[in-house]
Parts: C-alpha cells; sequence; structure tokens
C-alpha cells in the first residue's frame, strides 16, 4: 500500500523538483488577455497617474485646501492659485489634489467594505441552501425594497455629523444587496459542479470548500463588479456632498467642489472652479468603468466581444 | 433448498465491503405557488445491493435509471431518503459530516466528466495533495513526494504537477482524477462512468489503468457505466439496472452468457458483434424509458417488455435467486408461479 517513488524508472526526486514545468493559471491568462485590451490597459495607466498625483500632492502645491483666506474669495487664477480660490477663499488647486484623495478613499474602501459583506453572505446563502439562504435573500430584497437615495439621506440627516468612516460605512450597509445576489448565483452554479462535489467526497470543510474552491472559481464575476461598484461610489460621493448629505465641508471632495457651482455665479464667472474637479470624476470613473469592462471580458472571453 | 443453504453459507463467509439496503432516493418535484410538493422522482427506488471486497460490480442501465445517484447515495454525497449504507459493516447512513470524515479517506470517487472534476484553479500538484492535506498531517515534502509518486503510477509526468488542468487532455485529466482518488490509499472506490466522456482508443488504456491499479492497492470498485462492453472488460459481476430499480444482478459470465431478464436480453443483443455465427437476435425495445416521477405499476419495465404478461403490471417483482449468485426480478422465473 506504501507508495514510493518508483525505482525502475531513473527519475531522481530532487532532480524532479528543479525541472517541474510551471504551468499558467486561468488567473494569469485572464491577465494576458486583460493586457491585450489597449483601452482597458490605458485606463490602467490613466488612473496610476491620478491616484499618484493625488498621492504626491504636497509636492504639487504647497497651498493647505482647509485655509480660508478671506481676501481671496473667489479670486480668479494666479501664479500662486493657479485654478484660483473658492468662495471661502480656500486654494482650489490644492482642494482638487487634496479632494480626490478623500474621494478615491471613499470609493475604495466602500468597495472594501461591501466586499466583505457581500461575499461573505452570498457564499453562505449560496452555499448552505435552504433556510440560510431564504433568510439572507429575504433581507437582500427588503433593502433593495428600499429608495437608496432616500434612504442613505434619511441615514446622514439622522446622524447629523457625518466623516469619512461613517460615510462609507453608510455606502457599505445599504448598497450589499446587489453583489451579495450576484455571489449567490455565482456560487449555485458552481455547487453542483463535480468538482465541488469532488472535495466533498474527500471531506474538505465546508470553510476550506468555499475558500479553495468557490471563491477561486468566482474571482471573475467578483473583481468586475468591485471595479464597477467603486466607479459607482464616487459617483455617489459627489451626488451626494452635491445635495450637501456628503462629507461636511471644509474636507475638500471632488463633491464638495462641485457643490460650490450651485451659484450661478460662480457656475458662470469661474468654470476654473468646477470644471477640474467635474473633469477628474469624469475621468477617474470613466477609466475604472474601462478596467472593468476589459476585465470581465478577460476573465470570460464568451461574454460579449463587440 | 440447497439454494438457500449455498446462499446461507455465502452469507456467512462473504467478505462485504459495503452493504446498500432497500436504498431510496427521491426527488421531490416543487411546483404552484406555495412550493409544494407535487411528486416525486423516484431516482432509486428501493434498490439493495452488496459489493464484496475485491471485487467489480458493475451497475449499467440507461440515462436516467439512477445509477449515478445510487453511486453518489452509496457515499452519503447525497442523502439517501430511505435506507441504510453499511461499509465495513458499519452503519454509515446517519452518520454526520464531521463523523463521515475518517471514512472518506476509504471512500473514494472519480467522475465521468474530466472537464468539470478538477478546479481549474488548483495545479496538479495542490490537486493531488488536498485529500493528503485534509485527511493527513503529512508535512509539505512528504506531501509533494507522495504526488509525484502518484502520478508516476497514473502515467502522467510528475514534472507537469505545476501545470493546470486546462493544459491537459481529456484521458490525461481523468488520469489526474483517478491519482487525487488514490491519493489517501482507499479501499473502495465508485467510478462513475470514468470512461465515458474519453476516445475510444482513451477508454481502454484508462480502463487497463484502472485494473492495473485495483491489483496494486486491493481496491474494490463499483464502476458505473451505461455501455455493456466497457463493464464486460472490468467487471467481476454486473447489475442492471431499469428505472430506479436492479433488474438482474450475477456474475459477469453468467449474466453476458445467460442473460434472465428480458431488459437484459434486449441490452445485450444491442451490442454490436463480430460473431457473425452465432449473432443474437436484435431485441427492439418499443417505447421510451418511462417517467421515474411516475413508474408504471408492477414491474417497472412491463410497458416495454415484450413477455409482459398479467402479473406484471400488479406485483413487483423481487429479486429472486436462481444460482451462481446470480439473481432477477422478474416473475418469468418465479418458481411459485
Amino acid at each position: 500500500m506504501e507508495l514510493k517513488p518508483q525505482q525502475t524508472t531513473s527519475i531522481d526526486p530532487g532532480n524532479v523538483i528543479d525541472k517541474a514545468e510551471k504551468g499558467t493559471s486561468p488567473t494569469r491568462i485572464a491577465i494576458n488577455r486583460f493586457m491585450k485590451n489597449k483601452l482597458a490597459v490605458i485606463s490602467v495607466i490613466m488612473l496610476i497617474v491620478i491616484i499618484l498625483l493625488v498621492v504626491f500632492a504636497p509636492l504639487i502645491t504647497d497651498q493647505n485646501p482647509t485655509k480660508s483666506n478671506l481676501s481671496l474669495v473667489e479670486r480668479p487664477p494666479s501664479a500662486d492659485h493657479p485654478l484660483g480660490n473658492d468662495g471661502s477663499g480656500r486654494d482650489n488647486l490644492a482642494r482638487l489634489l487634496y479632494g480626490g484623495r478623500i474621494s478615491l478613499i471613499v470609493g475604495f474602501s466602500a468597495m472594501i467594505f461591501t466586499l466583505v459583506i457581500g461575499v461573505l453572505l452570498g457564499s453562505i446563502a449560496g452555499y448552505y441552501g435552504g433556510k440560510i439562504d431564504a433568510i439572507i435573500m429575504r433581507a437582500t430584497d427588503l433593502m433593495l425594497m428600499l429608495p437608496f437615495l432616500v434612504l442613505v439621506l434619511t441615514i446622514v440627516a439622522v446622524l447629523e455629523k457625518v466623516n469619512v468612516v461613517i460615510f462609507v460605512s453608510i455606502i457599505a450597509l445599504t448598497s450589499w444587496p446587489n453583489l451579495t445576489r450576484i455571489i449567490r448565483g455565482t456560487f449555485l452554479t458552481l455547487r453542483e459542479q463535480e468538482f465541488i462535489i469532488g472535495a466533498k467526497a474527500i471531506g474538505v470543510s465546508d470553510m476550506r470548500i468555499i475558500l479553495k474552491h468557490f471563491i477561486p472559481n468566482a474571482i471573475g464575476p467578483i473583481v468586475v463588479n468591485a471595479t464597477l461598484m467603486m466607479a459607482t461610489y464616487i459617483i455617489l460621493e459627489s451626488a451626494l456632498s452635491f445635495l450637501g448629505f456628503g462629507i461636511p465641508q471644509p474636507t475638500p471632495t471632488w463633491g464638495n467642489m462641485i457643490s460650490e457651482a450651485q451659484s450661478i455665479r460662480i457656475l458662470r464667472n469661474s468654470p476654473e472652479a468646477w470644471v477640474p474637479p467635474g473633469l477628474a470624476i469624469l475621468l477617474t470613473v470613466l477609466c475604472i468603468n474601462f478596467i472593468g469592462d476589459g476585465l470581465r471580458d478577460a476573465f470570460d472571453p464568451k461574454s460579449n466581444r463587440r | 433448498m440447497s439454494v438457500v443453504e449455498r446462499e446461507l453459507e455465502k452469507k456467512t463467509d462473504q467478505d462485504y465491503i459495503l452493504e446498500a439496503k432497500n436504498i431510496k432516493k427521491y426527488f421531490p418535484i416543487k411546483g404552484g405557488v406555495l412550493k409544494r410538493t407535487l411528486g416525486h422522482v423516484k431516482a432509486v427506488d428501493d434498490v439493495s445491493l452488496s459489493v464484496i471486497r475485491g471485487e467489480t460490480l458493475g451497475v449499467v442501465g440507461e440515462s436516467g435509471s439512477g445509477k449515478s445517484t445510487l453511486g453518489r447515495v452509496i457515499l452519503r454525497l447525497m442523502e439517501p431518503t430511505e435506507g441504510q449504507i453499511l461499509f465495513e459493516n458499519e452503519d454509515i447512513t446517519s452518520f454526520s459530516n464531521r463523523q463521515l470524515r475518517p471514512y472518506r479517506r476509504d471512500m473514494q470517487i472519480v467522475f465521468q466528466d474530466p472537464f468539470a472534476s478538477l478546479n481549474p484553479k488548483m495545479n496538479v500538484q495542490e490537486l493531488i495533495e488536498e485529500p493528503l492535506l485534509v485527511q493527513t498531517s503529512l508535512k509539505k515534502s512528504e506531501r509533494r513526494d507522495k504526488a509525484i509518486a502518484l502520478l508516476e503510477k497514473v502515467g502522467l509526468r510528475p514534472d507537469a504537477r505545476l501545470k493546470y488542468p486546462h493544459e491537459f487532455s481529456g484521458g490525461q485529466r481523468q488520469r489526474i482524477s483517478i491519482a487525487r482518488a488514490l491519493a489517501l490509499n482507499p479501499k473502495f472506490v465508485v467510478c462513475d462512468e470514468p470512461v465515458s466522456a474519453l476516445d475510444v482508443s482513451i477508454q481502454a488504456q484508462v480502463l487497463n489503468l484502472m485494473a492495473d491499479l485495483q491489483d496494486e492497492f486491493n481496491l474494490t470498485y463499483l464502476f458505473i457505466a451505461h455501455d455493456l462492453s466497457v463493464v464486460k472488460h472490468i467487471s467481476d459481476r454486473v447489475a442492471v439496472m431499469y428505472l430506479g430499480r436492479i433488474a438482474e444482478i450475477a456474475p459477469k459470465k453468467n449474466l453476458y452468457e445467460t442473460p434472465l431478464h428480458p431488459y437484459t436480453e434486449a441490452l445485450l443483443s444491442a451490442v454490436p458483434s463480430t460473431d457473425v455465427v452465432n449473432k443474437r437476435e436484435k431485441i427492439i425495445l418499443k417505447g421510451d424509458l418511462p417517467s421515474p416521477s411516475n413508474p408504471p405499476s408492477g414491474c417497472a419495465f412491463r410497458t416495454r417488455c415484450p413477455k409482459a404478461h398479467e402479473r406484471c403490471s400488479i406485483d413487483r417483482p423481487d429479486l429472486i435467486h436462481v444460482g451462481e449468485g446470480h439473481y432477477v426480478a422478474c416473475h418469468l422465473y418465479d418458481k411459485q408461479n
């Protein structure tokens, strides 16, 4: 019964280890396919540039984005303030760069938070099925039934004081149902696959089956949806800030900057105050969406090839 | 009387690795607004069979006859609706997954579709190591050595072990599946149509490999197939299933030379033969397999049986022992009749 490397074959195990050829994993293949998508790769580069600009903001401008200077209120662009100053005399360029930090952090961390909730609930529902599944699915139905924006506005209004952490939590706690459904659906299709039944036949624990067999095979939909979600959240942040329900002033965010344009005077006379943050949002969201589409095509080449 | 005596003798000295008693597996059909149960698909309907240690028991039947379901129920990968499963004389029917875990070392399964039975995101080494990882406390290097040894055993190059399943052909993947199933030195392996998805030339290779491994590791196979010639090649005994029931079970020689059940006769007559002189007359069955949710009364085969008579629609035939371990579920052979 003992299995030993066969003596008849002249391969010495030590030798074999060095010789083993590396295969290309399905994930590697997907990445290679992604790299062939020009639009997506350009988007990745653009996004990296945006992130670098935002991260190294102090090197680009020495202005403080939150410091008001009443003598500079609504000043047009000048050498010291290339994008002029806002209604409280704060430097627009500094606000654009530092605001990008907040907007991207909000989008990214809200995405991660939603991902954690969605993957957790979705995998439990999809794996165990039955009553647990029914309970989780009814909860998602309930959440989806509530008008999203009104719900968020109500929570923000009730809480009064909102900071980045609370804001991210609110987004994540109200938008997990979509992802949960997607993950559950993916799990349901995987559940009847023979390799999952095979893993059970070996005696693999539920936890390991979920982590090692389900999630790696659901990584495509998870990554694609996470990317697209991040874009949505960046827009959501601006929309809520525009309505005055976002992260409160003086913290700079792109949404807060655009909300300045609520005043007709600024909208008409100072495009330098609101066009750059608008473009920044547009560009970031566009890049992220292109990356998301690229990832979708890379992970599932059978999907719409245009 | 002699038959009964021989029967008793057999019961005592026969070493059964697995006994399935009165296994039923019904799948509820749900429908309507309130998801009421409207009926049941009787995938396996009262099947009893025993597998002798060291043998290969072939199970044949057309698709929908419940043979794969039976294989999965026996391994407790599906819960039986009714019945009892004894593995090495231990009743494992009501064991929880946790309790079953040590038994999983001894019983394994090889699936039909080599493209669906291997996790595409794991490389060969991870695939073969996984059973060792979850069931034993072997160190990493020991697991790797064993994976290499197993790959050699199933005729694959060990230096391919860092490749992924998609880089292999169907036959090679099936070899990987076999290596994975054998990693824990099981005693009993359910082979669920392991060669049906392969080319004929590769089928023979894989079958020979399985036969060799059986000798080497003292394996017992429950070999499920829909192909009589494949089963003939590898089995010691053969069970014929029809609509969730066993129609006939006999040692291979008896079954192929003197089939008793009209269904077995029809199946065997359909096997293409090169023997022109003793060519069997082809029996063409009329109609299709009846719906397993609403099987015919009495004998399930009576709707298509050329020899059906009145009693067939009233009584469900039990397996009758007709000698030499040959059992048949048909009223034609009931001596009390």
